[in-house]
């Protein structure tokens, strides 16, 4: 059965369940005096039918989806030989892999050692049978529950309470993914971050001054031992999201004052759509901009003043991102702006202070809290920032503060180190996700301490 | 006396006030820098883009005659089709060429002489040659694919001295001699639309990368949309007011503000190496999305839930309705606009997302178009980002008019839900 002809009947089910479900409930009320005595109307006794047969359906081909491979893997690693059996664990997981490949697409069964072929067709043939069933099994138990919700309708029964309940719990379900998301997030990087310290002490990591991630993947190879001393990475991303701020927030913050105090109302509908416009172009997009013409434009004016730039120097890419933050920082800083009352304003005006000490003495500082707050985010933004960085900054780990040489950062090497060939076991692999565990703290501090103090800033006003 | 003194405050006064107004006019000049320079960057971005990218729409191709002589091809019944796919099209190619160009014999110079069309010449021949069979045998004057090279020559370089690509003097006399001839052309780049990926230049499309962006973009819509919405109503209508629901709402903005790329990683430790979802598919892709965009569909659904006012939900309940029934009933078809408004910006947002899918693998070349889910794909960004690293000249320039293509999408997407909002958003 095809995936797409299982979804069709599956909906055609469905749509019966409600058909009937609304019937049945029709059916029953003619004996007692029509529709009126129902406890609840027509409709949700065939909304009940259809929860009651597609919940208990979905969620067990899910499990079923979720579940299978670890169970044909079993089954097939029971047919192994004993040699091969006792493998290593990584390369008893590329075996299992490359027989999963070879008996579900057919692909490289010939390239297949001849001890492997039992667990093949063990693996195979559980993979035809129980493919087979899976989709008669979800509609046998999704024809079930329909069935089952037909036996308990009655006239009494109040359908209405019962469909609200059960709504009620997917959306408290639905909300629930965001934290699972979250803790999803959390697992991820701090189970592979452990392992990564087992293999690596954190004090090198944290304290480390050198950064070579490259270390031999095969035990022959000649391969430098790698170092993973993060510091250079950390210095590279402080000194690029530096240049991007030094960038944006003076121009994001003067054009947000300009536009809300100075410009008239026409010249504001017109400018701020145009200036949004940079906050809605991909970075990839910004990314290619930084690397094939602000960085060889940099590189040039270098030389003409005699100075030596590195082809991807950390200002080219800090200077496309802080053109990439100005708008965050102007809308967030707009939003301050125009939360500060207008009496304070008055109040300015009336003991005889200009528009700009108006707003140099009164409004700036009345809205600091708020503008400091989405600086933090506009820095959070400039740290986690990727693809900018992956096309215009360096690859090598470089200890500087001179923004004409190159630099790297966080996101650079946790792209680097993750694309391309990756082995789960090497302290190569897994210290991108010990990067991605200090990425994910810092820039949750960062958006943590702005969300707080601009709440705790409204609140003062409203 | 007096008067003097008097005098010279006044003056005091003035200068102080000529001081401040000077500061006064200073300060409003900072602002217009400001602007002027957020303006600058939009104006020298896009024509930075357009300016590079343009080019990419008009494919060079040249004029000659062709004969599909079938000893060179090696058959002898075009109408077999097993026999014209194995047939020797790239000789063929190579032999009229010669023929036409008799003046070259040394192999540089024929090599060089090759290299005018594009090296994939062959492919689309057979195909003509499938398609119509009775041609084998005969002479007909046809427009080829130029290759990338000569392309770029023939664009920016010709009449001049300067160097584009990796072209010859010979192969620049050659399209001098064609161009005095007319025999070469420039048309609207038909391929760039409807190929998928190619390591020529010359025949590389966004057709895959826009199919694998579409089948992505379907699978965020398809969980982050829902999803979405019934978080908004529940976070809105139905939670009480507690520790966990605070939890749950400092988690979604916390999310919100969570660097992309950290998304990429949850998608390649929980989906591809716990759940064992294939790699580089649309489906992996369209996960990792709909998490990354659930927040912002999540935020502006509350903001329009909470314009709703609460008069209509009391009518409601005046009426008999239970708590479920107004929310289905009246406030949900009345947030209904800015909702989709803010999924569409949303899915804008997942359109030109590279970062979390360079890491779950959407980076490998494939030259496929990919037709469903689990389908092996790129997307769009990723694609630009691919092409922006190869080193050809005539990929920057298909580099750039991607990124057309994709900023078009994005403007049509958001002009799309200003619109949506002016239009049914009611204000009440």
């Amino acid at each position: 059965m095809t995936t797409y002809t299982f979804f069709a009947v599956f909906l055609l089910l469905a749509f019966a369940s409600y058909h009937f479900g609304r019937l049945r409930s029709v059916q029953l009320s003619k004996e007692v005096g029509g529709v009126r005595k129902l406890a609840a109307l027509p409709n949700y006794y065939g909304m009940l039918s259809v929860l009651w047969a597609v919940i208990p359906s979905l969620i067990f081909l899910a499990l079923w989806t979720m579940f299978d491979e670890t169970f044909f893997n079993r089954a097939a690693m029971s047919a192994l030989p004993e040699s091969v059996a006792q493998l290593s664990p990584d390369k008893l997981t590329l075996l299992m892999n490359k027989i999963s490949i070879a008996a579900k697409e057919g692909v490289g069964v010939s390239t297949l050692q001849e001890e492997l072929l039992p667990a093949f067709n063990e693996y195979q043939s559980l993979y035809q049978q129980y493919g087979a069933i899976k989709p008669f099994l979800v509609l046998l138990l999704l024809v079930v529950g329909a069935l089952f919700s037909l036996r308990f309708i009655s006239v009494k029964y109040n359908a209405r309470t019962s469909v609200e309940r059960i709504t009620n719990i997917l959306l408290l379900v639905s909300s629930c993914i965001a934290v699972i998301t979250t803790v999803g997030i959390v697992f991820s990087v701090l189970f592979e971050s452990f392992r990564f310290f087992q293999k690596i002490p954190l004090t090198e990591f944290i304290f480390g001054t050198h950064w070579n991630p490259q270390i031999a993947i095969r035990a022959d190879q000649v391969a430098a031992d790698g170092s993973f001393g993060a510091i250079p990475l950390f210095t590279g991303t402080l000194l690029i999201s530096a240049i991007a701020l030094i960038i944006a927030v003076p121009v994001g913050l003067m054009s947000a004052i300009y536009l809300s105090e100075y410009a008239s109302k026409s010249v504001r509908n017109w400018i701020k759509p145009i200036l949004e416009i940079l906050a809605g172009v991909p970075t990839v997009v910004y990314g290619f901009f930084a690397a094939l013409t602000v960085a060889p434009f940099i590189k040039d004016a270098g030389s003409l003043l005699g100075l030596e730039v590195a082809s991807a120097s950390a200002l080219a890419a800090g200077l496309v991102m802080g053109i990439m933050i100005i708008p965050f920082v102007s809308s967030l800083s707009d939003d301050v702006i125009n939360a500060v009352p207008q009496s304070l304003r008055d109040g300015s005006y009336g003991l005889g202070a200009t528009q700009s000490e108006t707003i140099r003495k009164v409004i700036i500082p009345a809205a600091l809290p708020g503008i400091v707050g989405g600086v933090l985010l506009a820095a959070s933004r400039a740290i986690g920032e990727t693809m900018i960085v992956v096309m215009a900054a360096g690859l090598a780990a470089n200890l500087t503060a001179n923004p004409l040489e190159a630099v790297t950062t966080v996101t650079v090497q946790i792209k680097t180190l993750l694309v391309g060939d990756q082995e789960f076991d090497s302290a190569k692999t897994l210290a991108a996700f010990a990067l991605g565990l200090v990425l994910f703290l810092v820039t949750l501090c960062l958006n943590f301490i702005a969300l707080h103090v601009v709440k705790k800033y409204r609140e003062q006003y409203d | 006396m007096t008067t003097d003194v008097d005098k010279h405050n006044l003056e005091k006064r003035r200068a102080h006030i000529k001081k401040r107004y000077k500061a006064e006019r200073r300060f409003r000049s900072f602002g217009i820098a400001a602007v002027s320079f957020g303006l600058l960057c939009v104006v020298i971005l896009f024509t930075d883009i357009i300016g590079k990218g343009m080019g990419a729409f008009r494919q060079t191709y040249v004029q000659m005659e062709m004969t599909f002589d079938a000893n060179t091809l090696g058959i002898t019944d075009a109408n077999d089709q097993a026999q014209v796919k194995g047939a020797n099209f790239g000789g063929l190619v190579k032999k009229n060429l010669r023929d036409a160009y008799p003046q070259y014999k040394t192999r540089k110079d024929k090599k060089a002489l090759y290299g005018i069309v594009s090296s994939e010449i062959g492919l689309i021949l057979r195909d003509d040659l499938l398609a119509n069979p009775e041609k084998l045998g005969t002479t007909e004057t046809i427009w080829l694919l130029a290759d990338d090279d000569i392309d770029m020559h023939y664009k920016y370089a010709l009449g001049t001295d300067k160097q584009v690509g990796r072209i010859s003097e010979l192969q620049k006399n050659i399209v001098d001699e064609l161009h005095a001839a007319g025999k070469v052309e420039k048309r609207f780049n038909r391929l760039f639309f409807t190929n998928a990926a190619s390591r020529e230049p010359e025949l590389a499309g966004i057709k895959g990368a826009l199919m694998g962006s579409f089948l992505t973009l379907i699978v965020t819509l398809i969980l982050s949309f829902p999803i979405g919405i019934a978080t908004a109503i529940y976070l809105e209508e139905f939670a009480p007011k507690n520790k966990i629901t605070d939890f749950i709402e400092v988690n979604i903005n916390n999310l919100a503000a969570v660097p992309s790329i950290i998304f990429g990683l949850l998608g390649l430790a929980i989906f591809i190496n716990f759940f064992g979802v294939p790699r580089s598919v649309p489906l992996v892709g369209g996960l990792v999305l709909a998490l990354m965009t659930l927040p912002t569909i999540i935020i502006s659904s509350r903001a329009a839930i909470k314009a709703v006012p609460p008069s209509i939900r009391e009518a409601a309940y005046g009426m008999g309705a239970s708590k479920m029934q107004t929310v289905t009933h009246h406030v949900l078809p009345l947030a209904m606009p800015g909702m989709l408004t803010g999924t569409i910006i949303g899915m804008a947002q997942a359109l030109g997302e590279t970062a979390p899918l360079l890491m779950i693998g959407m980076v490998a070349f494939i030259v496929d178009v990919p037709s469903s889910i689990t389908d092996s794909a790129t997307v769009l960004p990723v694609q630009i980002f691919l092409w922006a690293d190869s080193p050809e000249r005539a990929f920057i320039e298909r580099t750039s008019a991607a990124i057309m293509v994709l900023l078009a999408f994005l403007i049509v997407m958001n002009s799309f839900a200003v619109w949506l909002r002016k239009k049914l958003e009611r204000r009440w």
